[in-house]
């Protein structure tokens, strides 16, 4: 293969932490509600924790955020979840009635852990991945995967589009993102 | 032991311009004792109580925020004392109605009864926490507990009641919320 297509190619399966900051600054995220993800621990949780234009909070356990980030809205201030899916599984139900019945703008960022990055969600060799898609859609959220850097286009869209409407979103980190 | 309802009318002759944020029965008989624009109803998903309320007084520094949670609501989200206590807003006082008992759903006992709450939000690392089993001396150190550093959190002892009528439509009024939205903004 020519060594530049191999470069190009190789870049396009790339995502990086530092682009997936910069998209959650320009969207006016101040708060990051997080449990860590081993997806993202290193490329995103790592670099939050020392960036002081965040503030971070660290719970206990996953459900606690979607609370916090509702508390935090009605003085308008921003906030992103950071988890992993089998946290948003275990904060169903705290999405379900804060989120979804009550209309809260909240934004979750949910790292797929065991997903094959080259394949969708919903053919993932994980059955708890698999599954995540479905289930939003079933609950009516709105959902985004950003698995390459060009996918980190969509996030200051659907956080505005979550603050503006009133309304939850996920955003699905589908590959480990690159601590930059 | 106390009597919730009389505990909380003592409790709304100081509650002020605090937001507060009730869930359940503590929600049902505070609304009844103290009917205002600032309650923020905690309904639909038991035990987040008290991470609403840190989201609030996060976002209001310059506001109080009490949090009246009952103690099978706490008990659904114990890690949230841990991570109060960890962000630390001084602005936040937590209240829990401990009678052992989940009223909301048949008067049924929590697991254990005579948990020590205010002993996990001490070793939490609240800044200081309190038991009141006598309504005597809580209306004596009432306004203390609410205007102290926080966080502060308090075990409020009172006897199981009557099973109270959960009006839920009500309880879930989306203008409830609007009316909060524009009191806790202005």
């Amino acid at each position: 293969m020519d060594a530049r297509i191999e470069s190009a190619d190789t870049a396009a399966r790339e995502l990086h932490g530092g682009g997936i900051i910069a998209a959650l600054k320009a969207s006016g995220i101040e708060y990051v509600l997080a449990v860590p993800d081993i997806v993202t621990s290193s490329g995103l949780l790592a670099p939050i924790a020392r960036d002081k234009g965040f503030r971070l909070i660290r719970v206990c356990k996953e459900d606690e955020c979607v609370g916090i980030a509702s508390g935090l809205s009605y003085a308008d201030k921003r906030a992103l979840i950071l988890i992993q899916y089998t946290g948003f599984l275990d904060s169903l139900n705290a999405i379900r009635g804060v989120a979804v019945e009550y209309k809260q703008p909240i934004c979750m960022m949910v790292g797929l852990l065991g997903h094959d990055p080259e394949k969708a969600p919903r053919a993932s060799p994980r059955y708890g991945v698999r599954i995540i898609e479905p289930i939003l859609d079933a609950m009516g959220v709105a959902h985004h995967l950003v698995g390459v850097d060009v996918d980190i286009g969509k996030i200051q869209p659907a956080i505005e589009r979550a603050y503006r409407e009133s309304e939850p979103v996920a955003l699905l980190i589908g590959r480990r993102p690159q601590a930059s | 032991m106390m009597k919730r309802d009389e505990c909380f009318r003592i409790l709304a002759r100081h509650i002020g311009e605090a937001a507060l944020v009730a869930s359940y029965s503590s929600a049902v008989e505070w609304i009844d004792v103290a009917p205002r624009a600032l309650n923020y109803l905690s309904i639909g998903a038991m035990g987040l109580d008290s991470s609403h309320g840190l989201g609030l007084a996060l976002g209001r520094p310059d506001r109080r925020v009490v949090v009246l949670q009952g103690d099978g609501s706490l008990l659904m989200n114990l890690g949230s004392l841990v991570t109060i206590a960890a962000a630390a807003p001084k602005n936040l006082v937590h209240l829990v109605a401990q009678n052992d008992t989940y009223e909301a759903n048949g008067s049924q006992p929590t697991p254990h009864p005579k948990v020590d709450f205010a002993g996990i939000a001490r070793s939490s690392g609240y800044a200081a926490s309190y038991d009141f089993s006598d309504l005597r001396i809580f209306e004596q150190q009432v306004a203390h507990v609410l205007e102290q550093q926080g966080p502060v959190f308090a075990t409020l002892h009172i006897e199981p009641t009557k099973p109270l009528k959960y009006d839920y439509p009500s309880l879930y009024d989306p203008q409830k919320r609007a009316a909060f939205k524009a009191a806790w903004r202005s």
